[in-house]
This record gives C-alpha cells, structure tokens and sequence, in this order.
C-alpha cells in the first residue's frame, strides 16, 4: 500500500483535505463480510489457552466511572498484578487506566510490579474544552506518573472538516506527554462513516499517535469488528508506508473471551503477527478480565467455574 | 347374469368397512423434540438427537441429546433469570403455578396419551397420574406464600433484640428427574424448587423424555418467565458430572442419578454445593409419587436461612 507515502509535508487544512480524502474509500459490506467471516474461526484447546493469556496481557484494566474511589482503584490495581489470587501462573494485566486525578493513586499502588498507569485526559469523554486546559490536563497526568496518555480527538472539529484543528491538537498533547505514550481516541462511534474511520485513523497517526483506540466507551456503539478491521489495516498501510508500527487498541463493549479472541484473529490476519503483543495491541475493559479468567479455570480445571469465586472490581 | 349385493348385503358391507378402516392419522411426521433453553425451544449446540421408543419398543419420535455446553448456557440463563423470580411476590409466583395447573389441565388428554404410549399403561391410570401431577402443581403453589411462616419466625434471645430468620432460595438448582416417573415423578421434584425462588435446570428421564418436554410447552405458555425453569433430553452420565462440578450450581437434587449419585455428590463437594439424595421414592415408578401430601420435605434442601437481629426500641 502506497497511499501514506504521497502525505504531505505542508500542514494546511487544505493538504490534508486532499490527503484524507485521497485514501481508497472502505467498502463497508466488505468489511463487515470479513470481520464476520473471521470471527468464526475457531480457537480451541491449547491454542486457547494462549489466545487467553495473551489477551489477559493485553488488557487496559479500565475503571472511568464518576463514582470511582481511591479504593476502587487501589482494589482494582490490586487485581491488575495479581488477577487470580488461587493461581499465580496468571499473567499481568497490560495497564490500569484511570481518570486523571485517580493516576497518583493508581501509580502508588502499583509501584514495584511493573504495570503502568494509563490516563485519560484532553477533557475525557467529550473532548470539549479549551487547548490549553486539554494540555493542562495531560501535563498534569504525566507529571502525577502516567506512563500512558488517552486523549480525545475534537469529533466535532473533525466532523466540520477542520482537520487542521484535530491534527495540531494531536500534536500539542503528543509533545505534553513528553515520555508518555500517547493513545488516541477516535470515538468511532460518532464519527458515521467507515470512511471517516479509515480517515482519522490516518490523520492521527501522521499527528504523532503511538496508538490509535477505537472508543471511549461511553457511546454505544463502540468497539465493533469492522471498525477495529478499518483500524488495523489502516496500521499496517501506516507501516507499509513509513515503518513506524502504531498500536492499536478497540475499547468498549468487549465483555467476554470470545470477543477477545475474534480480536486477536482480526490482529493476526489484517496487521500482522507483529502486532500480537501487549505494546502494539490492547483491550480496554473492565468485565472481560473475569471471563478471562474463568475460561482460564475452565481449560486448567476441567470444570466450568462461576463469577461468584472472583472479584467484582 | 352378474352377481351383484343385495341391499341388505351392501348394507352389511358398509358397518363392515366402517369398523375396519382406520381414520389415516393426521400430522404423521414423526417430531424431534427440542430442548426448553430460557424460554425458547432450541435445538441440542451439538446437533445431535436421539430416538425415544415406547414400552414395547416402538419408535415415538426423537429428541435432542444435549451436550455440556448445553448444559452450561442453560446454567448461565437460569442464573440470569434467578433475581427476577426470586424477587417476585411470593403471592406472584402461587399464581403462576396455579397457572401452569391450569394450562395443564387442559392439555390433560394429551399428557393421558403420552403415557398411555410411552409407559404402556391403562388409560385409566394414566388419567389418574396426570390428575395427581395437574393437583401438585396446585400444592405447591398454595406453599409458596405459605413456607416461610412455617419454615422461618421469629426466635427468642437473650437480650435487647428481635432475631428472625427468613428461608430464602438458594439459587440455581439442577434437578435431575426420577428415571421411571417422567411426568408425576418429574413435576414432584420441580414445583418445590421453583415454589420457593430457585431457577432450576432439569435433566429429564432418559429413556421417557417426552412428558418433560410436553411439560416444558406449558411452563412456556403459563406465564413462567423464560430461563426459570431449562429442560435438558440427553444422558445423565454425559451432563451430569459437568453439572454436579460446575461452581455456578447452588444445588443438586439427584434423584434420578441412580448409582452416580455418589460420583455426582463427590464432584458437587468441590464447590460446596447443596445436594438431595435420592430417596427410596425414586425408583418406584409414578405410584411412589402419589402421597397428596408430601410437605416441606423438598423444599428445605433448596433454601438458605437468612437471620436479622434488629435492636428493640430504635
């Protein structure tokens, strides 16, 4: 694929106008026949119990909720270490992610276990705030500890056509994050069309994102397997083009290890092998651990568990 | 001269015929019954059936062979549906099986038919088990406002209290029916469970599946709210030992587990969970089932004891 190579070095609106609406267009029946022809793979026995601990891996262990406490998060932290207390074998949790004013907090309790703290910022969910307060935002969660920066893109600006808006916001918060990697979130789930997926996939990448996510898991719909398919692909022509690989992470609405896997097949078949580690890939949850989890007894044990013997947060 | 029937002979003939012709029987084709999965009738995960024969041997129709995973969703769709039966009035659910009585009652020719076929029994007692089926569920539903006045109260303490204890329902119950009672066998050990709150997943009769399955179409049109009550056809030494071990089980009542009953009660240890042996009723057949009375006797194993102390004068 060749079409990233032709991006242009001039930053008016004007150029990347052209440039996003030079990229080949989604065709949408097509994506969904593939999503939906993959997701029937089937991933049994031992290639399931890898499938499974490399999922819980990847998981972005998420709690972004209004009503989180210092102890939600502590308790949560706590289980991101050590997900089964009754079986240590279990793998760590690829990050805990966290409302901004939580990551202190979040950063403390997990010192020494070599988990880092994702922080959502950039006026999370809505993204509707003045820049420097968005900057303000994520200096401020980077300086608490936050190894890892969410931000929101301006859907609104995107969607009036000010790409130029969207893009030197990207590369403002790419540059407040300083060592932080910087996640950003495309909110699929307003942006319409495949096309504009595809689009602002592209336009966040040129900007300097180290991952491209696909939601905030507050719009519904969220995570699909069409669009986290328009996402990799969209990475890998990124690749293909420059060399440089961005990660990607779908999040919202991924609740049970099935989910999960069709993920890691999409990952394997459209970007590639290299992409099935916790740095290029995540899953942005909070109840899919769980059933990770239970799954993982099941295969171990034999027998089928049930939500009652693991934790609820 | 051609030999031709006088009246009276044509007349003969006709009475003739009449007795001999059998009417041709209507809808023919023989069923594959389904599977009783959260209020729907699906087939088996696993595709499979199995045939189901008569008492002499004759083939009656298929049913679906359930598979684990059957077993697992029914469990999963029975603990979905487990908060909202609970929590119904208790007043609620009497009527609910004093609906399905009804409902019963009058499918009561056809659930007559079945055993007269399957079990090769009179039709006289056939009517009279399903009589005595049709009564239980009435019974049963007259306990269900009725078991925790008697089961739980108020008890005396030693101090400035009021102690109650309150029996709740412990929660998904897997009631694997008595093996040569398909219809009053199978319904005396569901309606206790469901009476108090529990969602129950039942493993019907090996070989007499059909009666549970008919039972099923009538908990599904008598207001039952789907995934209270999950029929499952197959064999109980391929679901049960994933039943009895599964963790989300709260209990077992084993009474038509025959001699793995004890393997069944070692695997359900593992998660603590409740279980009823089989009792000598469960292989005697329907007419072990007739007591009109049998009390709170299966009820109790299903019921946990809730107990509230309340300080006085505050």
């Amino acid at each position: 694929m060749s079409h990233t190579a032709t991006a242009p070095e001039a930053t008016t609106n004007h150029a990347l106008r052209a440039y996003l609406y030079g990229l080949p267009g989604v065709d949408e029946v097509g994506a969904r026949s593939r999503a939906q022809d993959l997701s029937t793979r089937s991933i049994k026995t031992t290639a399931k119990a890898l499938a499974i601990d490399l999922a819980i891996s990847m998981v972005d262990l998420t709690t972004l909720e209004g009503a989180d406490t210092p102890g939600k998060v502590r308790s949560l932290c706590a289980k991101a270490a050590l997900p089964d207390p009754a079986d240590r074998t279990v793998p760590k949790v690829g990050a805990v992610c966290v409302y901004p004013d939580m990551v202190a907090t979040a950063v403390e309790a997990l010192r020494g276990t070599g988990i880092g703290v994702a922080s959502v910022a950039t006026a999370f969910p809505s993204g509707r705030a003045h820049l420097d307060v968005k900057l303000a935002d994520t200096r401020r969660a980077v300086a608490d500890g936050a190894s890892e920066i969410d931000m929101v893109i301006d859907r609104g600006a995107f969607l009036s056509g000010d790409y130029l808006k969207v893009h030197e916001e990207i590369v403002a918060v790419k540059e407040a994050c300083g060592q932080a990697h910087l996640k950003v979130i495309l909110e699929t789930g307003e942006l319409v069309t495949y096309d504009n997926v595809r689009r602002v996939s592209h336009l966040a990448m040129r900007a300097g994102a180290d991952f491209i996510k696909t939601s905030t898991g507050k719009v519904a719909p969220a995570a699909t397997l069409p669009v986290t398919l328009i996402m990799l692909e969209a990475v890998r022509d990124h690749h293909a083009a420059t060399g440089r690989r961005v990660g990607v992470k779908p999040a919202g609405g991924i609740r049970n290890t099935k989910d999960a896997i069709r993920n890691l097949v999409l990952v394997n078949e459209t970007a590639g092998p290299e992409w099935l580690t916790p740095d290029l890939f995540r899953i942005g949850a909070s109840s899919l651990l769980n059933d990770l989890l239970m799954q993982r007894t099941r295969l171990s044990t034999g027998t089928y568990p049930g939500p009652d013997y693991y934790t609820q947060d | 001269m051609v030999w031709r029937p006088t009246l009276a002979e044509r007349r003969e003939n006709k009475k003739k015929d009449k007795g001999a012709a059998k009417a041709p029987a209507r809808l023919a084709v023989k069923k594959t019954y389904k599977l009783y999965l959260g209020g729907a009738f699906p087939r088996s995960e696993s595709g499979r059936s199995y045939p189901v024969t008569s008492a002499d041997g004759t083939h009656l129709a298929n049913a679906s062979l359930a598979s684990r995973k059957d077993a697992r969703d029914s469990v999963a769709t029975a603990r979905k549906a487990f908060g909202g039966w609970s929590g119904r009035t208790a007043y609620n659910r009497g009527q609910i099986l004093y609906r399905i009585a009804e409902v019963m009652e009058g499918r009561h020719g056809q659930f007559a038919d079945q055993l007269v076929t399957a079990q090769g029994i009179g039709r006289a007692e056939a009517d009279r088990i399903v009589s005595a089926a049709v009564d239980r569920w009435v019974y049963y539903a007259g306990w269900t406002d009725k078991f925790a006045q008697v089961i739980g109260g108020s008890n005396p303490v030693a101090g400035p209290y009021y102690n109650h204890s309150a029996p709740e329902p412990t929660g998904v119950v897997v009631v694997f029916a008595p093996q040569d009672a398909p219809l009053l066998g199978l319904t005396s050990v569901l309606a206790p469970v469901i009476a108090t709150g529990n969602t129950a997943v039942v493993v019907a009769s090996e070989a007499a599946p059909l009666p549970a399955i008919e039972l099923a179409e009538v908990l599904a049109t008598s207001d039952v709210p789907g995934g209270v009550v999950n029929v499952l056809t197959g064999k109980v030494g391929e679901l049960g030992p994933h039943l009895a071990a599964h963790a989300d089980v709260n209990a077992l009542d084993l009474a038509g587990t025959g001699d793995q009953a004890v393997e069944f009660e070692k695997a359900a240890a593992t998660t603590l969970t409740r279980v009823l042996r089989p009792g000598p009723e469960t292989d005697g057949g329907e007419e072990a089932w007739l007591d009109t009375d049998p009390g709170t006797s299966r009820m109790t194993p299903f019921l946990e004891t809730k107990t509230v102390w309340h300080p006085v004068g505050v």
